[in-house]
């Protein structure tokens, strides 16, 4: 293989930042910004899969939308096989939206409830014109692969149970073989033996079709089970970043320590775990310094005072004065 | 011994559909008792958010019908009751988490709205007070500014502040009873340990809680028993201990094993092998017999009734 081709990132993004003005008053003057996604930057390779985890309300799904355009950043650059996807215009971007697919966290609002379930998976198949007839063939294989009763593909969403309403986006979602699927929460309304299933499914597809994943999720045992990296964000900002096996094996940042031991794992005993303690601050006005030292137990006096810097090793990214280069 | 809260005796839930009628809930008896946990687990589309819907009898009609059984709350049998009564009985003496947030939260209006209008309803207090007991609940589930966050519409937040308002909602209101829905599954797990320490708490003051759930972890950390569905019908309740360290039913066991590990190793997870059958096609006999990798000759004839292992431990298995 071209090994140029191996080392172009299929997705880079560069200082994103995604801000909705807070209005008030009868004028709608903005007074203030919901920092959502503040100053970004990652990659993705072809084929790989980055986890992205965090803190609920901590921007996941808003960097995810700003990845499809659903929500406009402020600023920065999101680029798509070399095309900063900020600069495209509408046709361009409709060709680009086939190849970038998203499943939601919400199944009951993205799939609309007066069509029925073989309408709704291959929606985007006629869209695109990839298939004319024979739309129940389709149909039916693609609810098979999400585990589905590929007979009830004349139902309508709200006659199946929560879960089976995310199997439906999921395969929703695949019907067009998309390069990238941001995947916000694919899982987290399944039960576990289906989550197990799921998971595996999108390794299948990943390996079969060379697919890429950012995969969203609080979720941090899931995610162990399907991200190469792993990406963790609290407020606005990556505070960490690094291999899977790294992170979860030998996590740096605080947070990613407190993530990890808050996980509830069955087994004979009951461990001690670190809450957090303090309210999660706001993202209008996040703290001075490391936004997490309110909260932090490892906080130190220059932790208020300076934002910590990155702290760059070959594969590795931190941000915590606890480390020094 | 404490006493028990709420029973269900031999609940059968069926819906009618363009493709027949089918049970959802198929003769499902348990009970809850004062400060208990108790914990509802099993796989997508089994019918346990059909159960907990039929308790406030909330079921969508005329497509669903509660065809028998009772639920006894606090001696009462509440399919009894006329509406005005269970109207009096929903959100003040027991209140539901519903399982999405966009089907409880109306788009239209502010949080503050929402959250204010039950209160007032039934803990009959002025608007300013249940404006401040609301604002207060948005703080105790860690949303960040909470006082500013009343005057935000649902789309604002993200689906994790969302759910925790829902939370708040039904917490607020000191009931009982509560159900609780898939109540964190859309929480990162720091964020689920406050909400948790927040239903702890509630639990001390006396309130009795159904934990709908498919993470095994959290029916571990949280709960006191647990009930086990499968395609309907319950196949294993018992205290925790005993689900998790003697599990008797072979579904019980596969669902054990199908948890994710905090691990990168690059082993496949186990999931329990096959689908879940469609509600017309459950195989005879047993209804997990397609998927059992220990079914033998009489698990394709008979239906494996609930049987006492002692100290409440039940199971519906031929080979116990
Ligand atoms: N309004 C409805 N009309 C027809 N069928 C329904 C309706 N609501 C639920 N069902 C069916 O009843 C069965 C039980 O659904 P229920 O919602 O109780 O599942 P669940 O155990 O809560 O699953 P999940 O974990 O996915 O939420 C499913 O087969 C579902 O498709
Ligand atoms: N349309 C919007 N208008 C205003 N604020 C918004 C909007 N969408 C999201 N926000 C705010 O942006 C922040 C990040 O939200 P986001 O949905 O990205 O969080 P998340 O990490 O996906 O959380 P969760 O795990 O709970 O889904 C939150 O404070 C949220 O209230
Ligand atoms: S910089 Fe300081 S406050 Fe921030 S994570 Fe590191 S030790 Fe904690
Ligand atoms: S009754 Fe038979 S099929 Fe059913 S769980 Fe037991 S062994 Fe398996
Ligand atoms: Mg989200
Ligand atoms: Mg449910």
């Amino acid at each position: 293989m071209d090994n140029q081709l191996i080392k172009q990132p299929i997705l880079e993004i560069r200082n994103l930042k995604t801000w909705f003005p807070i209005k008030r008053g009868i004028m709608a003057r903005t007074e203030g910004y919901v920092k959502a996604v503040d100053g970004i930057s990652m990659h993705l390779y072809k084929g790989e899969t980055l986890g992205l985890v965090g803190e609920s309300g901590c921007g996941k799904t808003t960097l995810g939308r700003t990845l499809l355009r659903l929500e406009e950043p402020q600023k920065g650059k999101i680029l798509f096989l070399g095309k900063n996807l900020l600069d495209l215009k509408r046709k361009k971007l409709k060709k680009m939206r086939k190849k970038i697919q998203m499943i939601f966290q919400d199944p009951l609002t993205s799939l609309n409830p007066r069509m029925n379930v073989l309408d709704i998976v291959t929606e985007g198949l006629v869209e695109y014109k990839i298939i004319k007839n024979n739309k129940e063939d389709h149909a039916k294989r693609l609810m098979k692969e999400v585990g589905l009763d590929e007979n009830s593909i004349y139902r309508y969403p709200h006659e199946f149970s929560g879960g089976q309403r995310q199997r439906i986006s999921i395969a929703r979602s695949i019907s067009l073989k998309p390069d990238l699927l941001v995947c916000d929460e694919p899982v987290s309304a399944l039960d576990v033996s289906v989550q197990a299933q799921i998971i595996n499914l999108l390794l299948d597809l990943r390996d079969s079709y060379n697919l890429s994943y950012i995969f969203i999720s609080h979720d941090i045992s899931i995610v162990s089970n399907i991200a190469n990296r792993i990406a963790v964000m609290y407020l606005g900002k990556i505070v960490e970043q690094g291999p899977a096996f790294d992170i979860i094996n030998n996590p740096m940042h605080p947070y990613t320590k407190a993530l990890i031991n808050a996980v509830p794992t069955p087994g004979i005993y009951k461990k001690k775990k670190i809450v957090l303690k303090g309210e999660t601050p706001s993202p209008s006005s996040p703290p001075p310094g490391c936004n997490f030292h309110t909260r932090c137990p490892e906080v130190m006096d220059i932790c208020g005072k300076i934002e910590p810097q990155e702290l760059k090793t070959e594969m590795r990214q931190v941000w915590c004065h606890l480390y020094k280069g | 011994m404490s006493k028990k809260l709420l029973e269900i005796d031999k609940l059968t839930v069926s819906f009618e559909t363009d493709e027949g009628v089918f049970k959802a809930v198929d003769d499902v008896s348990f009970h809850i008792k004062n400060n208990e946990i108790v914990g509802l687990i099993g796989e997508s589309g089994c019918g346990k958010s059909v159960t907990a819907l039929s308790i406030l009898r909330l079921i969508p009609s005329p497509a669903g019908r509660i065809e028998k059984g009772r639920i006894i709350f606090s001696s009462k049998d509440l399919l009894k009751l006329d509406i005005r009564e269970m109207k009096k009985i929903r959100g003040n003496a027991v209140s539901i988490i519903f399982q999405e947030p966009a089907a409880a939260l109306s788009p239209l209006h502010k949080i503050g709205q929402q959250m204010i209008e039950g209160l007032m309803l039934h803990k009959n207090i002025s608007k300013k007070t249940a404006w401040n007991i609301a604002e207060s609940w948005l703080k105790k589930v860690s949303i960040p500014d909470a006082g500013e966050r009343m005057f935000s519409y649902p789309y604002q937040l993200s689906g994790g502040m969302q759910q925790r308002v829902i939370i708040a909602m039904a917490l607020m209101l000191t009931p009982d009873l509560v159900i609780a829905d898939e109540p964190t599954t859309a929480l990162d797990v720091t964020t689920q340990a406050q909400v948790f320490e927040l239903i702890k708490e509630l639990r001390q003051s006396h309130t009795s809680i159904l934990l709908i759930t498919h993470d095994i972890g959290v029916i571990w950390e949280m709960c006191d028993r647990a009930v086990v569905m499968y395609a309907s019908r319950i196949v294993e309740e018992g205290n925790i201990n005993d689900i998790f360290s003697k599990p008797a039913h072979p579904y019980t066991k596969g669902l054990l094993k199908s948890v994710p590990k905090l691990s990168t190793d690059a082993e496949r997870l186990m999931p329990i092998h096959g689908y879940v059958p469609s509600p017309f096609n459950y195989p005879s006999g047993c209804y997990f017999r397609d998927r059992c990798p220990q079914a033998f000759d009489r698990c394709k004839k008979e239906k494996p009734q609930l049987v006492d292992l002692g100290n409440g431990h039940k199971t519906a298995c031929f080979l116990v």
